[in-house]
C-alpha cells in the first residue's frame, strides 16, 4: 500500500511539473502561435535570480533568504518581468512574422539568457537550499511523501483552479479567451492586441517561477541547464495535448508524468536508462492515432 | 460634415490589386450599399476600413482621424465596427461572452456597466434566440443564428458607423427583414451610419439610399439606389456586357 501511495505521489507531482510547463507554452501559443522554446532558460533565469552573480564554486544566496512569503512573491514576479521583457524586447518585433520564424527567435533568446547566466554565474552547478523544510516528509495512508510533492500537487491544483476562474470569470481572461481564439476578430472589437499578448506572457512566465521555485527546492541546485528537461516534456505535452489547448497541455502534462514514473517502476532495471526513450515511444503512438491531439484547440484561424 | 472618407484607396495582396484608387465619403447618419459581383473587392474595402488589411495606398479619415494602417483597435475605438465575410463568432464562448468582448473598450469609462447591460438587453430584445440560448457555446449555433450574434455583437460596441459584409448571407427572407428593420430603427435613434455590402442590389433597392456599384476593384456607379436599379449601365456592370 505504501509504495502503491509513493508512486501514485511521484507520478502526480512530476505530471505537475509538466503539467505547470506545457500550460506555460500553451498560453503563449494560444495568442500569438508561437511556440517558446526559451521558457526553459526561464525558468532556469528564475532560480538564479535567488543568487548574487559570481563565477565562485559557492553559491551566494541574496534574495534565496528571503523568507518563503516573501520569496515566492518575489520569483514569481521576476518570472513574469522577464516573460514580458522577452515579449517587448524580441517577439513584438516578430509578430506578424511565420511560426517557423518566431520558434527560431525564441531558440535565439534561450541561448541569449543560457550564455547570460553562463556569464554571470558560470556553468558549474551550485547548492542551494532552498526552503529546506519542504524536504521533510510526512506520513500519507503509510507512505512517507517528501512535503514538497504534496506542496507541488496542491499548489498546481491550485493554479489551475485559479487559472480557469481568470480566464472564465474575468474581463481580462474573456479578452485572452477570444484572442486565443480568433485574433484579429478580437482586435476588430477592440481588444487591444499588446495587452492581451503581455498578459500572457506574464502567466507564463510565472508559472516558470513556479516551476523553478519546485525545481530548486527539490534538487537543491541551481544549474544553468536546469529548465531544459521539463520544457521537453512540456513542449511534448502541448503537443500531445493538441496545439494551445490549455486542458489539453495539463492532461498531457499529467500522462506524461504518469507514463514516466510507471516505466520507471515496471521496466526491469537494466532498461531503466532507457526510460525516456520508452515515455518517447508512448508519445509517438499517441500522436499516430490522434494527429491533432487529445483535445484540439479551436480557432486555429490564421491571425493577421 | 462626412463621418467617412476614402480617398484613392489601393488594396493589394502581392501583385493583385483588389481595390484600385477608390475614393467616397460617407455622411454621419447614411446608409450605403456597397454591390458587385464576386471578386469586386468590397470585402477587402470593409477589411481596409476596419483595419484589418492595411492599405497599400490612399487615405482614409474617420471623424476627423486619419485612420490608414492604423490598428483595428484603436480604429474600433473611434467607433467604427465591421461584421465580416464568414460570421468570425468565437465558437467556444458562449452567445453572452461573444456578446459582452466589445464593450471592454469603454470598461473604465462613467457608467459603462450599465450601459452595457442596456445594451445587451436591446439585442436580446432584437433576438430572442439569442436571449434564450445565452450559456450556449456559439460555435453550436445555426449559421443564421450566428449572423444575428455576429451583427449583435458588432452593435455592443456602440459604434457610429457598422459596416457589414453580407448580412443576408444565410439568413431566412423574414429574418433578414428583421435584421434590416432593426438596423434601420438604429440608424433613425442613434444617427447610426450604415455600410453595407451586398452580392445583389435587390436589398438596396428595397430599402433605398445611396448604392455604388463596384466591379473589378474599381467603383463604377454612385447615386441612388432606386433610381440605379432601373438603370441599363448597371445590368451591364453586374453581368460585364461593357466588356464585350
Ligand atoms: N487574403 C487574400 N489574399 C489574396 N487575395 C485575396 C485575399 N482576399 C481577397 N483576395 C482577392 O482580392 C479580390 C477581391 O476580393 P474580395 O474578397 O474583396 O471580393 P468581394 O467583392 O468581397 O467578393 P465576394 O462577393 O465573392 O465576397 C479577389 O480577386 C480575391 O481573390
Ligand atoms: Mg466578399
Amino acid at each position: 500500500m505504501g509504495s502503491v501511495m509513493q508512486v501514485v505521489f511521484d507520478a502526480a507531482s512530476l505530471g505537475s511539473l509538466y503539467a505547470l510547463g506545457a500550460l506555460g507554452i500553451a498560453l503563449i501559443f494560444g495568442v500569438m502561435r508561437l511556440v517558446n522554446f526559451a521558457h526553459g532558460d526561464v525558468i532556469a533565469a528564475c532560480v538564479f535570480v535567488l543568487l548574487w552573480p559570481s563565477v565562485d564554486a559557492v553559491a551566494i544566496v541574496f534574495a534565496g533568504n528571503l523568507p518563503w512569503f516573501l520569496l515566492v512573491p518575489f520569483v514569481l514576479a521576476m518570472g513574469a518581468a522577464l516573460s514580458v521583457a522577452s515579449e517587448v524586447v524580441v517577439f513584438r518585433r516578430f509578430r506578424n512574422a511565420n511560426p517557423a520564424t518566431m520558434m527560431i527567435a525564441s531558440f535565439a533568446l534561450g541561448f541569449v539568457i543560457r550564455y547570460f547566466l553562463l556569464m554571470l554565474y558560470s556553468s558549474r552547478p551550485k547548492s542551494i537550499s532552498l526552503l529546506p523544510t519542504l524536504s521533510q516528509p510526512v506520513e500519507i495512508m503509510g507512505a512517507r511523501i517528501p512535503l514538497l510533492q504534496v506542496i507541488t500537487i496542491v499548489v498546481t491544483i491550485g493554479v489551475l483552479f485559479g487559472l480557469t476562474s481568470f480566464l472564465r470569470r474575468t474581463r481580462f481572461g474573456l479578452e485572452m479567451r477570444a484572442a486565443a481564439e480568433n485574433f484579429t476578430m478580437a482586435r476588430v472589437l477592440g481588444v487591444r492586441a499588446n495587452r492581451v499578448i503581455m498578459g500572457a506572457f506574464a502567466l507564463s512566465g510565472a508559472l516558470a517561477a513556479a516551476i523553478a521555485l519546485i525545481l530548486g527546492s527539490q534538487t537543491g541546485t541551481a544549474n544553468i541547464v536546469m529548465g531544459a528537461n521539463v520544457m521537453l516534456m512540456a513542449f511534448i505535452a502541448t503537443v500531445i495535448g493538441g496545439m494551445g489547448s490549455l486542458a489539453g497541455a495539463v492532461i498531457a502534462g499529467f500522462l506524461l508524468g504518469a507514463i514516466a514514473v510507471v516505466m520507471q517502476v515496471i521496466l526491469p532495471p537494466d532498461a531503466r536508462a532507457f526510460r525516456d526513450a520508452f515515455v518517447y515511444g508512448a508519445v509517438i503512438l499517441v500522436l499516430i492515432f490522434r494527429p491533432q491531439g487529445l483535445l484540439t484547440a479551436r480557432g486555429t484561424k490564421e491571425r493577421v | 460634415m462626412s463621418l467617412l472618407s476614402l480617398s484613392n484607396l489601393t488594396i493589394r495582396y502581392g501583385r493583385l490589386t483588389a481595390v484600385r484608387n477608390v475614393a467616397f465619403t460617407l455622411a454621419e447618419g447614411e446608409i450605403l450599399f456597397i454591390t458587385g459581383p464576386n471578386g469586386a473587392g468590397k470585402s477587402s474595402l470593409l477589411r481596409a476600413i476596419a483595419g484589418v488589411t492595411p492599405p497599400a495606398g490612399g487615405r482614409i479619415d474617420f471623424a476627423d482621424h486619419d485612420i490608414t494602417g492604423r490598428a483595428p483597435e484603436d480604429i474600433a475605438r473611434l467607433g467604427v465596427s465591421m461584421v465580416p465575410e464568414g460570421r468570425e463568432v468565437f465558437g467556444s464562448l458562449t452567445i453572452e461572452e461573444n456578446l459582452t468582448v466589445g464593450t471592454g473598450m469603454h470598461a473604465g469609462e462613467h457608467g459603462w456597466r450599465g450601459r452595457a447591460a442596456d445594451a445587451l438587453e436591446e439585442i436580446y430584445a432584437t433576438f430572442p434566440i439569442l436571449k434564450e440560448r445565452r450559456h450556449t457555446q456559439a460555435g453550436l449555433l445555426s449559421g443564421g443564428q450566428q449572423q444575428m450574434l455576429v451583427i449583435g455583437r458588432a452593435l455592443m460596441t456602440n459604434p457610429r458607423l457598422i459596416a457589414i459584409d453580407e448580412p443576408s448571407l444565410g439568413l431566412a427572407p423574414n429574418i433578414t427583414d428583421q435584421v434590416y428593420e432593426r438596423l434601420i430603427a438604429l440608424r433613425a435613434h442613434r444617427k447610426l451610419t450604415l455600410l453595407i455590402v451586398e452580392q445583389s442590389s435587390t436589398r438596396a433597392m428595397m430599402v433605398g439610399g445611396r448604392m455604388i456599384l463596384m466591379r473589378g476593384g474599381e467603383v463604377l456607379l454612385d447615386g441612388d439606389a432606386r433610381a440605379m436599379g432601373q438603370s441599363e449601365a448597371m445590368q451591364a456592370a453586374y453581368f460585364g456586357y461593357g466588356d464585350h
